[in-house]
């Protein structure tokens, strides 16, 4: 009988193809993701195990190691309510050119005694440089600034207020205890503080339970 | 420099003994640029997730003056934060000589809360969290974090402010032990 011969085949495979689509993919997700924007004040956050994620649209007070506190308004629609309320309510008098560059702002950090002047200077100050806003128990100006945040929000559903505390490890307590009470004395209770996500320590009563969170 | 020897490739007349090089295949092995290719998305992929902040919800307690709660002795745990991520703990109140006052840290406490919340009707459980001005914002936050961890429901912790006499029990303890 005979036999069929078999051909032998390469076993090389074309590569090509493979490879376009591996920087395809890279190129998509390169593009995709958005940039983290610079750190203009580096926080280090605790951690939790938390799963809802912070959204960016928010009034985020943030609280440095030193015990700095910063405001900033992620939400577009009602930044300009907020900082031309402020104005109204302190009678900073600011002019529509310093208003302006007040709303450009990231992080507005300095009292209002200095704010006005910190405006006119032709080179902004850089964040980490500001005094932050004062709220000591005798001089909480971020009760002010809260107010304003609240009035903006006004008529409309609380919860489309989003809130957040952004506090570094290092902080002491009473900075925070200052801001909540700054939160409080505006009739706010309910706010959110950003985290690192945390996995849940295996054989904790959570990780037995997820449910029980809700 | 500029010159080049040009000889060999681009005349078509080859002299006699020139030897003809070998054609080589233009195709190159493309396996390592798809493992690198892979590589980075792997790495993209995973630095864009882990990035990803997360928010905790924290609901104070409203401040009412005509509704306090009133919360069992026997079932109630006192946590106060000090300095050095030191936490002190005690039963009931404070002035019982069975309140137990002791420190732990953030290794031994879940043990304690989960003992606790063990040997204690669920009904009446109660854990009063109070932060030294000296804590750091970390302990608060991680002490409520300890509370989600051992699925204490909410309604059975809450934050209250330190009173003048536990103040100054955890400044003498920790004068006691040399912290700082």
């Amino acid at each position: 009988m005979p036999r069929v011969k078999v051909p032998r085949k390469s076993t090389n495979v074309d590569m090509t193809a493979m490879c376009d689509v591996a920087f395809l993919l890279l190129s998509f997700f390169i593009l995709a993701t958005k940039q983290k924007p610079p750190e203009v004040v580096q926080i280090n956050t605790p951690s939790s195990v938390s799963t809802k994620v912070a959204k960016s649209d928010a009034v985020l007070v943030t609280l440095t190691k030193d015990g700095k506190v910063y405001l900033s308004i992620g939400d577009n629609a009602h930044k300009n309510d907020i900082i031309d309320g402020i104005n109204r309510i302190k009678s900073l008098n600011l002019t529509p050119d310093e208003l302006a560059k007040l709303k450009k702002q990231d992080f507005i950090g300095e009292p209002f005694s200095k704010l006005k002047n910190s405006l006119d200077l032709a080179t902004p100050i850089p964040a980490a440089e500001m005094d932050g806003i004062p709220t000591d128990s005798t001089d909480n100006e971020l009760v002010d600034w809260i107010a304003s945040v609240s009035d903006a929000y006004r008529g409309e559903d609380i919860s489309n207020l989003n809130l957040l505390v952004k506090g570094d490890n290092e902080a002491f307590y009473s900075s925070f205890k200052n801001i909540k009470d700054a939160f409080a004395k505006n009739e706010i209770y309910k706010f959110k503080v950003v985290t690192n996500a945390e996995g849940v320590p295996a054989g904790s009563e959570l990780a037995l339970n997820p449910e029980a969170n809700k | 420099m500029a010159e080049l020897d040009t000889s060999s490739g681009g005349s078509h007349k080859k002299g006699p003994g020139v030897k003809k090089s070998p054609k080589k295949s233009t195709k190159v092995d493309l396996t390592p640029m798809v493992d690198l290719g892979f590589l980075l998305i792997t790495f993209f992929v995973f630095t864009t997730t882990m990035s990803q902040p997360t928010a905790m919800q924290l609901n104070e307690p409203k401040p009412d003056p005509h509704n306090e709660l009133e919360v069992k002795q026997s079932a109630t745990m006192t946590l106060l934060l000090g300095k050095q991520n030191k936490i002190y703990y005690y039963n009931g109140i404070l002035t019982d000589p069975n309140s137990q006052f002791k420190s732990s840290d953030f290794k031994d406490i879940r043990q304690i809360i989960v003992d606790k919340k063990k040997s204690t009707p669920s009904v009446d459980l109660m854990f009063i969290i109070k932060a030294d001005k000296k804590a750091t914002y970390k302990d608060a936050i991680d002490i409520l974090d300890e509370m989600t961890i051992c699925a204490i429901p909410p309604g059975h912790y809450a934050e209250v402010d330190l009173n003048d006499q536990e103040a100054k029990l955890i400044q003498q303890t920790e004068e006691a032990n040399g912290i700082k």
